[in-house]
Protein backbone atom coordinates (compact mmCIF):
# COMPACT_ATOMS: atom_id res chain seq x y z
CA UNK A 1 0.00 0.00 0.00
CA UNK A 2 2.39 2.69 1.24
CA UNK A 3 5.97 2.24 0.80
CA UNK A 4 8.74 4.45 2.11
CA UNK A 5 11.49 4.07 0.53
CA UNK A 6 14.85 5.62 2.50
CA UNK A 7 13.39 9.05 2.86
CA UNK A 8 16.11 11.52 4.43
CA UNK A 9 14.18 14.44 5.56
CA UNK A 10 14.74 16.87 8.56
CA UNK A 11 14.62 20.95 8.93
CA UNK A 12 17.14 23.47 7.81
CA UNK A 13 20.40 22.15 8.43
CA UNK A 14 18.77 19.37 11.19
CA UNK A 15 18.76 16.07 9.77
CA UNK A 16 15.95 13.68 11.09
CA UNK A 17 15.84 11.03 9.52
CA UNK A 18 18.43 8.82 7.78
CA UNK A 19 17.46 6.73 5.34
CA UNK A 20 14.20 5.27 6.77
CA UNK A 21 12.34 2.65 5.29
CA UNK A 22 8.82 1.53 6.18
CA UNK A 23 5.90 -0.16 4.29
CA UNK A 24 2.53 -0.81 5.51
CA UNK A 25 0.62 -3.94 4.07
CA UNK A 26 -2.45 -3.85 2.00
CA UNK A 27 -5.35 -3.57 4.59
CA UNK A 28 -2.71 -3.77 7.71
CA UNK A 29 -1.69 -1.98 10.32
CA UNK A 30 2.34 -0.60 10.83
CA UNK A 31 3.10 0.94 13.65
CA UNK A 32 6.73 2.74 14.22
CA UNK A 33 7.60 2.94 17.89
CA UNK A 34 10.57 5.18 19.39
CA UNK A 35 10.83 7.55 21.85
CA UNK A 36 10.19 11.59 21.50
CA UNK A 37 12.59 13.20 18.87
CA UNK A 38 12.99 9.90 17.55
CA UNK A 39 11.54 11.35 14.04
CA UNK A 40 7.98 9.38 13.97
CA UNK A 41 6.34 12.63 13.44
CA UNK A 42 8.82 14.04 11.14
CA UNK A 43 8.27 10.68 9.17
CA UNK A 44 4.66 11.12 8.80
CA UNK A 45 4.72 14.72 7.72
CA UNK A 46 7.05 13.32 5.18
CA UNK A 47 4.61 10.24 4.17
CA UNK A 48 2.00 13.04 3.76
CA UNK A 49 3.78 15.67 1.59
CA UNK A 50 3.94 18.27 4.84
CA UNK A 51 7.93 18.13 4.27
CA UNK A 52 9.71 17.27 1.43
CA UNK A 53 12.75 14.15 1.90
CA UNK A 54 16.06 15.32 0.75
CA UNK A 55 16.78 12.14 -0.76
CA UNK A 56 14.45 8.68 -0.76
CA UNK A 57 10.66 7.99 -2.50
CA UNK A 58 7.73 7.49 -1.26
CA UNK A 59 4.83 5.28 -3.08
CA UNK A 60 1.48 4.83 -2.77
CA UNK A 61 -0.04 1.49 -4.79
CA UNK A 62 3.25 1.67 -6.79
CA UNK A 63 2.93 5.15 -8.05
CA UNK A 64 5.74 7.60 -7.15
CA UNK A 65 3.51 9.84 -4.93
CA UNK A 66 6.80 12.17 -3.32
CA UNK A 67 6.19 15.10 -4.93
CA UNK A 68 2.91 15.67 -4.47
CA UNK A 69 0.95 18.10 -2.61
CA UNK A 70 -0.42 16.33 0.34
CA UNK A 71 -4.24 17.80 -1.14
CA UNK A 72 -3.45 15.22 -4.09
CA UNK A 73 -1.82 12.74 -1.45
CA UNK A 74 -5.89 12.90 -0.16
CA UNK A 75 -7.26 12.91 -3.45
CA UNK A 76 -5.49 9.52 -3.95
CA UNK A 77 -7.01 8.40 -0.92
CA UNK A 78 -4.71 8.99 1.86
CA UNK A 79 -5.19 10.80 5.15
CA UNK A 80 -3.64 11.70 8.13
CA UNK A 81 -4.88 12.90 11.57
CA UNK A 82 -1.25 14.97 12.70
CA UNK A 83 -0.47 15.20 16.49
CA UNK A 84 -2.32 17.41 19.33
CA UNK A 85 -5.72 17.35 18.62
CA UNK A 86 -5.32 19.80 15.77
CA UNK A 87 -8.91 21.36 14.89
CA UNK A 88 -9.76 24.85 12.85
CA UNK A 89 -10.89 26.29 16.18
CA UNK A 90 -12.90 28.95 15.32
CA UNK A 91 -15.37 26.58 12.83
CA UNK A 92 -17.63 24.89 14.38
CA UNK A 93 -17.82 21.38 15.08
CA UNK A 94 -20.29 20.92 12.29
CA UNK A 95 -18.22 23.16 9.65
CA UNK A 96 -15.31 21.26 10.48
CA UNK A 97 -17.10 17.91 9.23
CA UNK A 98 -18.33 20.11 6.19
CA UNK A 99 -15.47 21.40 4.91
CA UNK A 100 -14.23 18.33 4.39
CA UNK A 101 -17.46 17.01 3.14
CA UNK A 102 -17.61 19.92 0.55
CA UNK A 103 -17.36 18.86 -2.96
CA UNK A 104 -17.61 15.38 -2.52
CA UNK A 105 -20.34 13.90 -3.95
CA UNK A 106 -21.15 11.43 -0.87
CA UNK A 107 -19.99 14.28 1.71
CA UNK A 108 -23.14 13.81 3.17
CA UNK A 109 -23.42 10.40 3.95
CA UNK A 110 -19.97 10.40 4.79
CA UNK A 111 -20.53 13.30 7.39
CA UNK A 112 -23.41 10.88 9.03
CA UNK A 113 -21.35 7.90 8.95
CA UNK A 114 -18.53 9.49 10.79
CA UNK A 115 -21.17 11.14 13.41
CA UNK A 116 -22.26 7.22 13.46
CA UNK A 117 -18.69 6.44 14.42
CA UNK A 118 -18.21 9.44 17.29
CA UNK A 119 -21.73 10.61 18.36
CA UNK A 120 -20.68 12.79 20.87
CA UNK A 121 -20.00 15.21 18.02
CA UNK A 122 -23.60 15.50 17.05
CA UNK A 123 -24.22 17.24 20.47
CA UNK A 124 -21.07 19.65 19.75
CA UNK A 125 -22.47 20.07 16.74
CA UNK A 126 -23.13 24.12 16.96
CA UNK A 127 -20.02 24.37 19.29
CA UNK A 128 -16.51 25.86 18.31
CA UNK A 129 -14.02 23.32 17.86
CA UNK A 130 -11.86 25.35 19.81
CA UNK A 131 -13.70 25.02 22.75
CA UNK A 132 -13.68 21.41 22.51
CA UNK A 133 -11.64 19.32 25.32
CA UNK A 134 -8.80 17.65 23.90
CA UNK A 135 -11.02 13.94 23.29
CA UNK A 136 -13.90 15.68 21.49
CA UNK A 137 -11.31 17.30 19.21
CA UNK A 138 -9.63 14.26 19.01
CA UNK A 139 -12.63 12.50 17.79
CA UNK A 140 -13.41 15.46 15.77
CA UNK A 141 -9.60 15.23 13.77
CA UNK A 142 -10.41 11.26 13.25
CA UNK A 143 -13.70 11.77 11.81
CA UNK A 144 -12.49 14.39 9.39
CA UNK A 145 -10.17 12.22 8.34
CA UNK A 146 -12.94 9.56 7.98
CA UNK A 147 -14.82 11.54 6.45
CA UNK A 148 -12.44 11.18 2.75
CA UNK A 149 -13.43 7.62 3.01
CA UNK A 150 -9.58 7.28 2.92
CA UNK A 151 -7.60 3.90 1.79
CA UNK A 152 -4.22 4.47 4.71
CA UNK A 153 -4.69 6.66 7.48
CA UNK A 154 -1.48 8.19 8.99
CA UNK A 155 -2.03 8.31 12.66
CA UNK A 156 -0.15 10.26 15.01
CA UNK A 157 0.07 9.17 18.61
CA UNK A 158 -3.91 9.36 18.60
CA UNK A 159 -4.30 9.16 22.41
CA UNK A 160 -1.41 11.18 23.41
CA UNK A 161 -2.39 14.17 25.76
CA UNK A 162 -6.21 12.92 26.50
CA UNK A 163 -8.19 12.07 29.55
CA UNK A 164 -8.00 8.38 30.68
CA UNK A 165 -11.80 7.99 29.86
CA UNK A 166 -11.41 8.46 26.51
CA UNK A 167 -8.50 6.94 25.44
CA UNK A 168 -10.31 3.48 25.39
CA UNK A 169 -12.88 4.42 23.49
CA UNK A 170 -10.58 6.50 20.46
CA UNK A 171 -8.36 2.57 20.81
CA UNK A 172 -11.73 0.48 20.41
CA UNK A 173 -12.91 2.70 18.03
CA UNK A 174 -9.49 2.50 15.73
CA UNK A 175 -9.34 -1.12 16.12
CA UNK A 176 -12.45 -1.22 15.12
CA UNK A 177 -11.62 0.43 11.63
CA UNK A 178 -9.08 -1.73 11.03
CA UNK A 179 -10.83 -4.74 11.37
CA UNK A 180 -13.36 -3.61 9.31
CA UNK A 181 -10.84 -4.03 6.10
CA UNK A 182 -10.36 -2.04 3.42
CA UNK A 183 -8.47 0.27 5.28
CA UNK A 184 -4.33 0.50 6.14
CA UNK A 185 -2.58 2.16 9.06
CA UNK A 186 0.19 3.49 10.21
CA UNK A 187 -0.03 4.25 13.52
CA UNK A 188 2.99 6.69 15.38
CA UNK A 189 2.63 5.64 18.99
CA UNK A 190 4.58 5.25 22.38
CA UNK A 191 2.40 3.32 24.20
CA UNK A 192 3.90 -0.27 23.36
CA UNK A 193 0.52 -2.16 24.85
CA UNK A 194 -1.78 -0.30 21.81
CA UNK A 195 0.40 -0.10 19.35
CA UNK A 196 1.58 -4.43 19.55
CA UNK A 197 -2.42 -5.39 19.65
CA UNK A 198 -3.15 -2.92 16.49
CA UNK A 199 0.03 -3.36 13.98
CA UNK A 200 0.79 -6.98 12.45
CA UNK A 201 3.97 -5.05 11.86
CA UNK A 202 6.14 -3.02 13.61
CA UNK A 203 9.23 -0.29 13.66
CA UNK A 204 11.48 0.64 16.31
CA UNK A 205 13.09 4.46 15.41
CA UNK A 206 15.97 5.44 17.03
CA UNK A 207 17.48 8.89 16.37
CA UNK A 208 16.08 8.87 12.76
CA UNK A 209 17.29 5.05 11.97
CA UNK A 210 15.17 2.15 11.71
CA UNK A 211 16.93 0.01 14.51
CA UNK A 212 14.43 -3.17 14.69
CA UNK A 213 11.76 -4.27 13.30
CA UNK A 214 9.59 -7.13 12.75
CA UNK A 215 5.70 -9.10 12.92
CA UNK A 216 3.38 -7.40 15.19
CA UNK A 217 0.94 -9.12 18.13
CA UNK A 218 0.75 -9.40 21.48
CA UNK A 219 3.56 -11.93 21.82
CA UNK A 220 6.14 -9.33 20.14
CA UNK A 221 5.50 -6.59 23.23
CA UNK A 222 8.39 -8.25 25.12
CA UNK A 223 11.02 -8.09 22.53
CA UNK A 224 10.04 -4.35 21.65
CA UNK A 225 9.89 -2.96 24.93
CA UNK A 226 13.28 -4.07 25.37
CA UNK A 227 14.65 -2.84 21.96
CA UNK A 228 12.81 0.78 23.28
CA UNK A 229 14.78 0.64 26.75
CA UNK A 230 17.95 0.33 25.16
CA UNK B 1 -28.21 70.73 15.65
CA UNK B 2 -28.75 70.44 12.17
CA UNK B 3 -24.84 71.36 11.55
CA UNK B 4 -24.37 68.87 13.94
CA UNK B 5 -26.78 66.13 11.61
CA UNK B 6 -25.18 67.37 8.37
CA UNK B 7 -21.63 66.67 9.32
CA UNK B 8 -21.93 63.39 10.84
CA UNK B 9 -23.93 62.18 7.69
CA UNK B 10 -20.68 63.54 5.54
CA UNK B 11 -18.71 61.95 8.28
CA UNK B 12 -20.29 58.73 7.58
CA UNK B 13 -20.18 59.20 3.94
CA UNK B 14 -16.87 59.32 4.29
CA UNK B 15 -16.26 56.65 6.68
CA UNK B 16 -18.22 54.29 4.11
CA UNK B 17 -15.64 55.34 0.75
CA UNK B 18 -13.27 53.86 3.78
CA UNK B 19 -15.02 50.68 4.83
CA UNK B 20 -15.56 50.11 0.78
CA UNK B 21 -11.88 50.70 0.25
CA UNK B 22 -10.75 49.13 3.34
CA UNK B 23 -13.02 45.76 2.70
CA UNK B 24 -10.91 44.44 0.36
CA UNK B 25 -7.78 44.44 2.53
CA UNK B 26 -9.72 42.66 5.17
CA UNK B 27 -9.05 39.93 3.31
CA UNK B 28 -5.80 40.42 1.30
CA UNK B 29 -4.13 41.72 4.32
CA UNK B 30 -6.16 40.52 7.38
CA UNK B 31 -6.75 37.19 6.57
CA UNK B 32 -3.68 36.21 4.17
CA UNK B 33 -1.20 39.06 6.03
CA UNK B 34 -0.10 40.04 2.84
CA UNK B 35 0.75 43.76 2.26
CA UNK B 36 -0.09 44.68 -1.00
CA UNK B 37 0.64 48.49 -2.25
CA UNK B 38 -0.87 47.79 -5.87
CA UNK B 39 -4.15 47.38 -3.84
CA UNK B 40 -4.68 50.93 -4.83
CA UNK B 41 -4.17 50.33 -8.77
CA UNK B 42 -7.16 47.96 -8.56
CA UNK B 43 -9.19 50.61 -7.16
CA UNK B 44 -7.97 52.79 -9.92
CA UNK B 45 -8.91 49.66 -12.23
CA UNK B 46 -12.12 49.55 -11.29
CA UNK B 47 -12.13 53.67 -12.04
CA UNK B 48 -10.75 53.03 -15.06
CA UNK B 49 -13.69 49.85 -16.30
CA UNK B 50 -16.45 52.52 -15.34
CA UNK B 51 -14.49 55.31 -17.49
CA UNK B 52 -14.22 52.95 -20.80
CA UNK B 53 -17.65 51.89 -20.45
CA UNK B 54 -19.68 55.01 -20.15
CA UNK B 55 -17.94 56.25 -23.56
CA UNK B 56 -19.13 52.92 -24.73
CA UNK B 57 -22.57 52.77 -23.33
CA UNK B 58 -24.98 56.12 -23.53
CA UNK B 59 -27.14 55.77 -20.56
CA UNK B 60 -25.16 56.75 -16.99
CA UNK B 61 -27.14 54.95 -15.40
CA UNK B 62 -27.39 51.31 -17.02
CA UNK B 63 -23.02 51.61 -17.48
CA UNK B 64 -22.98 52.37 -13.99
CA UNK B 65 -24.85 49.24 -12.90
CA UNK B 66 -22.59 47.11 -15.92
CA UNK B 67 -19.52 48.69 -13.97
CA UNK B 68 -20.03 47.67 -10.68
CA UNK B 69 -19.47 43.64 -11.51
CA UNK B 70 -17.60 44.34 -14.26
CA UNK B 71 -14.83 46.19 -12.53
CA UNK B 72 -15.01 43.26 -9.89
CA UNK B 73 -14.23 41.01 -12.45
CA UNK B 74 -11.26 42.93 -13.78
CA UNK B 75 -9.65 44.16 -10.80
CA UNK B 76 -10.22 40.44 -9.18
CA UNK B 77 -8.16 39.31 -12.26
CA UNK B 78 -5.09 41.30 -11.55
CA UNK B 79 -4.99 40.20 -8.20
CA UNK B 80 -5.51 36.81 -8.93
CA UNK B 81 -3.03 37.24 -11.77
CA UNK B 82 -0.56 39.27 -8.85
CA UNK B 83 -0.95 36.39 -6.58
CA UNK B 84 -0.23 33.99 -9.45
CA UNK B 85 2.99 35.56 -10.71
CA UNK B 86 4.45 37.28 -7.60
CA UNK B 87 2.67 36.91 -3.94
CA UNK B 88 2.58 33.48 -3.50
CA UNK B 89 6.25 33.01 -3.88
CA UNK B 90 6.24 35.49 -1.55
CA UNK B 91 4.52 34.44 1.44
CA UNK B 92 7.57 33.83 3.45
CA UNK B 93 8.26 36.56 2.92
CA UNK B 94 6.78 40.11 3.63
CA UNK B 95 9.06 42.58 3.39
CA UNK B 96 9.73 41.66 -0.05
CA UNK B 97 6.09 41.44 -1.30
CA UNK B 98 5.90 44.88 0.05
CA UNK B 99 8.73 45.94 -2.44
CA UNK B 100 7.51 44.18 -4.82
CA UNK B 101 3.58 45.00 -5.06
CA UNK B 102 5.07 48.50 -4.36
CA UNK B 103 7.15 48.05 -7.94
CA UNK B 104 3.76 46.45 -9.80
CA UNK B 105 1.88 49.59 -8.43
CA UNK B 106 4.55 51.70 -9.63
CA UNK B 107 3.96 50.24 -13.31
CA UNK B 108 0.18 49.75 -12.89
CA UNK B 109 0.12 53.41 -13.10
CA UNK B 110 2.23 54.14 -15.52
CA UNK B 111 0.51 51.55 -17.76
CA UNK B 112 -3.03 53.90 -17.11
CA UNK B 113 -1.12 56.96 -17.95
CA UNK B 114 -0.28 55.59 -21.34
CA UNK B 115 -3.56 53.90 -22.14
CA UNK B 116 -5.62 57.43 -20.84
CA UNK B 117 -3.04 59.72 -20.97
CA UNK B 118 -1.64 61.88 -17.54
CA UNK B 119 -4.63 64.23 -16.48
CA UNK B 120 -7.97 63.05 -14.88
CA UNK B 121 -10.63 62.02 -16.37
CA UNK B 122 -14.19 62.07 -15.06
CA UNK B 123 -17.53 60.50 -15.54
CA UNK B 124 -21.24 61.50 -15.27
CA UNK B 125 -23.32 60.03 -12.61
CA UNK B 126 -26.77 59.30 -13.45
CA UNK B 127 -29.45 61.81 -13.13
CA UNK B 128 -30.52 59.50 -10.01
CA UNK B 129 -27.69 59.68 -8.10
CA UNK B 130 -26.60 63.74 -8.53
CA UNK B 131 -29.88 65.06 -6.35
CA UNK B 132 -29.85 65.42 -2.89
CA UNK B 133 -32.73 64.41 -0.50
CA UNK B 134 -34.06 66.67 2.87
CA UNK B 135 -34.80 64.52 5.77
CA UNK B 136 -35.81 67.06 8.67
CA UNK B 137 -33.25 70.18 8.23
CA UNK B 138 -30.33 67.62 6.48
CA UNK B 139 -29.91 67.41 3.18
CA UNK B 140 -28.17 63.77 2.16
CA UNK B 141 -26.57 63.92 -1.48
CA UNK B 142 -27.60 60.74 -3.65
CA UNK B 143 -24.40 59.61 -4.41
CA UNK B 144 -23.16 59.65 -1.02
CA UNK B 145 -26.26 57.27 0.07
CA UNK B 146 -25.46 54.67 -2.95
CA UNK B 147 -21.86 54.74 -1.39
CA UNK B 148 -23.33 54.10 1.58
CA UNK B 149 -25.85 51.18 0.67
CA UNK B 150 -23.22 49.87 -1.67
CA UNK B 151 -20.73 49.65 0.88
CA UNK B 152 -22.76 48.02 3.57
CA UNK B 153 -24.26 45.68 0.64
CA UNK B 154 -20.34 44.37 0.37
CA UNK B 155 -19.78 43.89 4.00
CA UNK B 156 -22.96 41.77 3.86
CA UNK B 157 -21.94 39.88 1.14
CA UNK B 158 -18.32 39.12 2.30
CA UNK B 159 -19.84 38.01 5.82
CA UNK B 160 -22.35 35.63 4.16
CA UNK B 161 -19.84 34.13 1.78
CA UNK B 162 -17.45 33.17 4.70
CA UNK B 163 -20.13 32.56 6.99
CA UNK B 164 -22.14 30.19 4.55
CA UNK B 165 -20.43 29.05 1.72
CA UNK B 166 -17.81 26.10 1.03
CA UNK B 167 -15.77 28.93 -0.32
CA UNK B 168 -16.02 30.61 2.72
CA UNK B 169 -15.28 28.08 5.11
CA UNK B 170 -12.10 26.95 3.21
CA UNK B 171 -10.53 30.47 3.57
CA UNK B 172 -11.12 30.71 7.21
CA UNK B 173 -10.08 26.87 7.44
CA UNK B 174 -6.83 27.91 5.91
CA UNK B 175 -6.34 30.92 7.49
CA UNK B 176 -6.53 28.96 11.18
CA UNK B 177 -4.49 26.18 9.97
CA UNK B 178 -2.93 25.92 6.44
CA UNK B 179 -1.16 22.46 7.60
CA UNK B 180 -4.26 20.91 8.32
CA UNK B 181 -6.31 22.42 6.00
CA UNK B 182 -4.00 21.32 2.99
CA UNK B 183 -4.30 17.44 4.44
CA UNK B 184 -7.86 17.76 4.79
CA UNK B 185 -7.50 17.86 1.25
CA UNK B 186 -7.80 21.19 0.71
CA UNK B 187 -5.81 23.11 -2.35
CA UNK B 188 -4.80 25.62 -0.12
CA UNK B 189 -2.94 27.96 -2.97
CA UNK B 190 -6.19 27.82 -4.77
CA UNK B 191 -7.77 29.09 -2.11
CA UNK B 192 -5.37 32.02 -1.47
CA UNK B 193 -5.81 32.70 -5.47
CA UNK B 194 -9.29 33.05 -5.14
CA UNK B 195 -9.07 35.29 -1.38
CA UNK B 196 -6.88 37.81 -3.41
CA UNK B 197 -9.77 37.47 -6.30
CA UNK B 198 -12.36 38.85 -4.10
CA UNK B 199 -10.12 40.96 -2.04
CA UNK B 200 -8.87 42.71 -5.10
CA UNK B 201 -12.29 42.77 -6.60
CA UNK B 202 -13.62 44.34 -3.76
CA UNK B 203 -11.16 47.09 -4.50
CA UNK B 204 -12.66 47.57 -8.53
CA UNK B 205 -15.97 47.98 -6.55
CA UNK B 206 -14.46 50.77 -4.36
CA UNK B 207 -13.26 52.42 -7.27
CA UNK B 208 -16.56 52.64 -8.98
CA UNK B 209 -18.14 54.12 -6.24
CA UNK B 210 -15.13 57.04 -5.95
CA UNK B 211 -15.96 57.90 -9.63
CA UNK B 212 -18.98 59.00 -8.30
CA UNK B 213 -17.23 61.62 -6.43
CA UNK B 214 -13.96 62.69 -7.58
CA UNK B 215 -12.12 62.52 -10.42
CA UNK B 216 -10.15 59.53 -12.12
CA UNK B 217 -6.93 59.62 -12.47
CA UNK B 218 -3.50 57.48 -12.63
CA UNK B 219 -2.66 57.82 -9.03
CA UNK B 220 -6.10 57.97 -7.42
CA UNK B 221 -5.39 54.58 -5.46
CA UNK B 222 -2.21 55.82 -4.09
CA UNK B 223 -4.82 59.09 -2.08
CA UNK B 224 -6.78 56.04 -0.30
CA UNK B 225 -4.40 53.10 0.11
CA UNK B 226 -3.24 54.54 3.08
CA UNK B 227 -6.33 55.31 4.85
CA UNK B 228 -7.24 51.68 4.01
CA UNK B 229 -4.77 50.03 5.64
CA UNK B 230 -5.26 51.98 8.71
CA UNK B 231 -8.45 51.13 8.86
CA UNK B 232 -7.62 47.74 8.94
CA UNK B 233 -5.02 48.29 11.00
CA UNK B 234 -6.92 50.16 14.00
CA UNK B 235 -9.70 48.06 13.65
CA UNK B 236 -7.74 44.86 14.22
CA UNK B 237 -6.61 42.89 11.35
CA UNK B 238 -8.74 39.48 12.76
CA UNK B 239 -12.31 40.95 12.08
CA UNK B 240 -14.42 42.72 9.93
CA UNK B 241 -16.41 44.37 12.28
CA UNK B 242 -13.47 46.44 13.63
CA UNK B 243 -12.64 47.35 10.22
CA UNK B 244 -16.87 48.64 9.75
CA UNK B 245 -16.58 50.39 13.10
CA UNK B 246 -12.92 51.91 12.81
CA UNK B 247 -14.35 53.24 9.28
CA UNK B 248 -17.20 55.18 10.19
CA UNK B 249 -15.46 56.14 13.65
CA UNK B 250 -12.67 58.10 11.87
CA UNK B 251 -14.74 59.54 8.88
CA UNK B 252 -16.75 61.01 11.41
CA UNK B 253 -14.29 62.45 13.53
CA UNK B 254 -12.36 63.81 10.45
CA UNK B 255 -15.61 65.76 8.62
CA UNK B 256 -16.56 67.01 12.34
CA UNK B 257 -13.12 68.05 13.14
CA UNK B 258 -12.80 69.78 9.37
CA UNK B 259 -15.40 71.65 10.38
CA UNK B 260 -14.24 72.99 13.23
CA UNK B 261 -10.31 73.33 12.20
CA UNK B 262 -9.06 72.67 8.31
CA UNK B 263 -8.60 69.71 6.41
CA UNK B 264 -5.20 69.18 7.24
CA UNK B 265 -4.86 69.88 10.85
CA UNK B 266 -8.50 67.48 11.06
CA UNK B 267 -6.29 65.34 8.96
CA UNK B 268 -3.42 65.41 11.34
CA UNK B 269 -5.71 65.00 14.78
CA UNK B 270 -6.58 61.85 13.29
CA UNK B 271 -3.17 60.62 12.57
CA UNK B 272 -2.38 61.80 16.05
CA UNK B 273 -5.35 60.28 17.68
CA UNK B 274 -4.56 56.53 15.64
CA UNK B 275 -1.04 56.37 16.67
CA UNK B 276 -2.41 57.20 20.60
CA UNK B 277 -5.41 54.43 20.34
CA UNK B 278 -2.30 52.45 18.56
CA UNK B 279 0.13 52.40 21.68
CA UNK B 280 -2.79 52.01 24.08
CA UNK B 281 -4.24 49.01 21.94
CA UNK B 282 -1.26 47.52 19.47
CA UNK B 283 -3.08 45.25 18.30
CA UNK B 284 -6.39 47.38 17.13
CA UNK B 285 -9.89 47.00 17.98
CA UNK B 286 -10.61 43.64 17.96
CA UNK B 287 -8.71 40.81 18.25
CA UNK B 288 -8.57 37.20 18.45
CA UNK B 289 -6.29 34.48 19.39
CA UNK B 290 -5.81 33.02 15.73
CA UNK B 291 -7.81 35.19 12.81
CA UNK B 292 -10.98 34.71 12.35
CA UNK B 293 -13.03 37.29 9.80
CA UNK B 294 -16.51 36.08 10.23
Amino acid sequence: MLEINSVQAGYDRTTVLHGVTVTVPKDGVATVLGHNGAGKSTLLRAAMGLLKPRSGTVLLNGEDITGLAPNQRVARGMAYVPQGQQSFPHLTTAENLQLVADGRPDGKAAVAEALDLFPVLRELSGRRAGLLSGGQRQQLALARALITRPKLLLLDEPTEGIQPSVVAEIEETILALTRRGGLSVLLVEQHVGFAMRAAQHYYVLEAGRVTSSGEGGTGAEGTVRAALSV
Amino acid sequence: MTVILNQSFTGISIGAVLLLIALGLTLTFGQMGVINMAHGEFIMAGAYTTYVLQKDISGAGVSLLIALPLAFLVAGSLGALLEWLLIRRLYTRPLDTLLVTWGVSLMLQQLARDIFGAPNVQTHAPDLLTGNISVGGITLANNRLFILGLALLCVLGVTLILRLTPLGRRIRAVVQNRDLAEVSGIATGRVDRMTFFIGSGLAGVAGVALTLVGPIGPTMGTNYIVDAFLVVVVGGIAQLKGSVITAFALGVLQSVLEYSTTVSVAKVIVLVAIVAFLQWRPQGLYTLRTRSLA
